[in-house]
């Protein structure tokens, strides 16, 4: 097992180094700048201020100092918020970002594994059809989609929930994000959990348990559930991938003050250092949750670090 | 994934979706289970009719897609005034524009679609091909490119590169193809260990005629069927990125652009939301199930 977790790092780890290196040089590497836009600019201005932010000096040296900085929580300095530093911006945005993306996370997991659970238990009767065709909906539907018609009907013709707006997090402020965020994980969750229970359903040792006497509800709780989850495990990872980008959206369309707005508004104004923080941000938090999911995984399934697969 | 289906309503004008000459009954008996699942056969009609609409539908009205109307600012849809979806906060008619912006959308979809079908057609078969160390090594590399959020790479790309239309689909193909290599490195894989393709090499067949003759009519099943799937994720990226403002640029439109400006004037005009997401969706729904279908037809023909 300890050979397990020393491999998984040795690929975690040198894999946030390439992304850190390639998304740098891409940046620093490309023709023009943040300073575009400012084609007023003495030339002398414009390298004092090229020089203050050291875009004078190599890009080897800018990556070198840059990765001092990250290993020190400092994300450099933001081109278009003068006040403020990177680390300041993910400082504000982060919480929201995070809340909203564990409450998505919470609900997908919840809704989509149960909704699996049943469609399978009553597999091609009219509450499977029921939750399969709204899963379908979920995933043709992105939450681009979704979250500007929830906010239609819930906020403007029923009036039950506000349009927009973070409130401090308030319950009523949370809830169309957070199902629209969460809603095409549902789907794909649900059809992941229903293929995996209808899998073990028709295997073996199932009916061995059926043949030795157990009801229904112990063959399911006891044998079944346990090993039709393994398969949703591995699909955290992409999930959270899916709920970062979709939040990204969300935070834009109910106007939440999170991280996917400065990392937008970093995008389209070429605030180089704002978009890098994100980006590495969200990497890390993907890589930890992959490999924490790994170590589960290795856990619960003996043939994976033994290295069969 | 069982689905139940009006099966062996074989109708003989159901032309075979090509194929080899190896696999020619599969492909036909594919054909007929296709044309006998009626869902799918719908979201082909329907999608025929989306693109049509696409195509031709602009040169019905008599606007045009830049043509402002002062005195008709975010008017509701209407029969009398020819502005048959309304109008925008421009007052830009928006029937021609959806439509506009369908054109951009499906291109999108498919020119993407094709930049990662190559890619991971090419790469696949190296590595299913090829196989031992190589295979491993390519494979390993795709795992570690397929736990990250591209989508986040793809936006740091259009913000180097600035967003340049011919770049985002370059940059959407360039990233998505990792499943697509996945797929065709696993049925190489398998098919390569076939007696018959055994066979073929102790008979003394080139690798490129093996390939050919026996690799490729058994590879592309799977893949035709990602490729419709990966179609309406691929429309759905670039929507994602012109709804962020990073994709298409006006005066250009797409369906993606279209919504974020109808999520806009949500309060006041509400169809301008409600036509592109109609669109969008329905698209969305056709290709789905599609794939869906496709997938049955081959599934059950290979058995």
């Amino acid at each position: 097992m300890l050979i397990y977790i020393a491999q998984r790092l040795l690929v975690a780890i040198p894999t946030l180094l390439i992304i850190v290196m390639a998304s740098f040089f891409l940046m620093h590497g490309a023709p023009g700048g943040p300073f575009d836009g400012d084609a007023q600019l003495e030339p002398e201005v414009l390298e004092n201020i090229r020089a203050a932010y050291d875009l004078d000096k190599p890009v080897p040296l800018q990556f070198w100092l840059y990765l001092k900085g990250l290993l020190r929580g400092d994300f450099g300095p933001s081109i278009v918020y003068k006040d403020f530093n990177v680390t300041e911006l993910i400082a504000v945005g982060l919480p929201v970002s995070l809340k909203l993306g564990l409450s998505a996370m919470l609900l997908a997991v919840v809704l989509g594994g149960l909704g699996g659970i049943i469609a399978a238990l009553r597999q091609n009767g009219w509450v499977d059809y029921t939750i399969m065709a709204v899963a379908m909906t979920g995933i043709a539907l992105p939450s681009f989609v979704i979250a500007p018609l929830l906010a239609l009907v819930f906020g403007l013709y029923l009036s039950l929930l506000p349009v927009a707006g973070w409130n401090d997090g308030a319950v009523a402020n949370m809830v169309l994000p957070v199902i629209a965020l969460a809603l095409p994980q549902v789907a794909i969750i649900a059809r992941l959990m229903r293929g995996g229970m209808l899998e073990v359903l028709g295997s073996n040792f199932v009916r061995t348990a059926r043949a030795k006497g157990l009801s229904e509800a112990q063959v399911v709780s006891r044998h079944v559930l346990k090993t039709a989850a393994t398969p949703l495990i591995s699909y955290l990872g992409p999930a959270l991938a899916g709920v970062m980008t979709g939040s990204v959206v969300i935070e834009q369309i109910f106007n939440l003050p999170g991280m996917g707005r400065y990392f937008v508004q970093g995008a389209l104004n070429r605030d180089y250092p704002v978009v890098m923080g994100i980006v590495v941000v969200y990497a890390t938090t993907i890589i930890l949750l992959n490999l924490l999911t790994d170590l589960a995984y290795g856990v619960l399934d003996p043939r994976v670090r033994r290295g069969y697969r | 994934m069982s689905r139940p289906e009006a099966q062996l309503l074989g109708s003989e004008s159901v032309a075979a979706a090509g194929g080899g000459h190896v696999s020619a009954s599969m492909w036909r008996q594919a054909g007929r289970r296709f044309a006998a699942n009626r869902v799918a056969m719908a979201s082909l009609f329907t999608l025929g009719l989306i693109a049509l609409a696409c195509l031709f539908a602009p040169l019905l009205s008599p606007h045009t897609l830049e043509d402002t109307y002062w005195e008709y600012i975010l008017v509701p849809p209407s029969l009398e005034n020819s502005h048959w979806f309304g109008t925008d906060a421009n007052g830009r008619d928006l029937f021609v524009r959806v439509f506009h912006g369908g054109r951009i959308s499906l291109a999108i979809g498919v020119l993407t679609t094709l930049v990662a079908l190559t890619i991971g057609l090419a790469y696949g078969a190296t590595a299913g091909f090829v196989g031992g160390k190589t295979d491993g090594v390519m494979m390993r590399a795709v795992d570690v490119l397929y736990s990250l959020p591209l989508l986040f790479f793809i936006i740091i790309l259009v913000t180097v590169f600035g967003r340049n239309i011919w770049l985002i689909f370059l940059s959407i193909g360039a990233l998505e193809w990792l499943t697509m290599s996945r797929i065709v490195r696993g049925q190489t894989l398998s098919v390569r260990r076939k007696e018959y393709v055994e066979s073929a090499y102790a008979i003394g067949l080139p690798a490129g005629a093996i390939l050919r003759r026996y690799i490729v009519p058994n590879v592309i099943g799977p893949v035709i069927v990602y490729v419709t799937l990966l179609i309406p994720t691929n429309i759905v990226v670039e929507s994602y990125l012109s709804f962020l403002g990073l994709g298409v640029q006006e005066p250009l439109t797409s369906w993606g652009l279209l919504i974020s400006q109808g999520a806009e004037e949500l309060q006041v005009a509400p169809w301008l939301l409600l036509f592109p997401a109609t669109l969008l969706s329905l698209t969305m729904f056709c290709f789905n199930f599609i794939g869906d279908g496709l997938r049955d037809a081959l599934d059950a023909a290979q058995r």
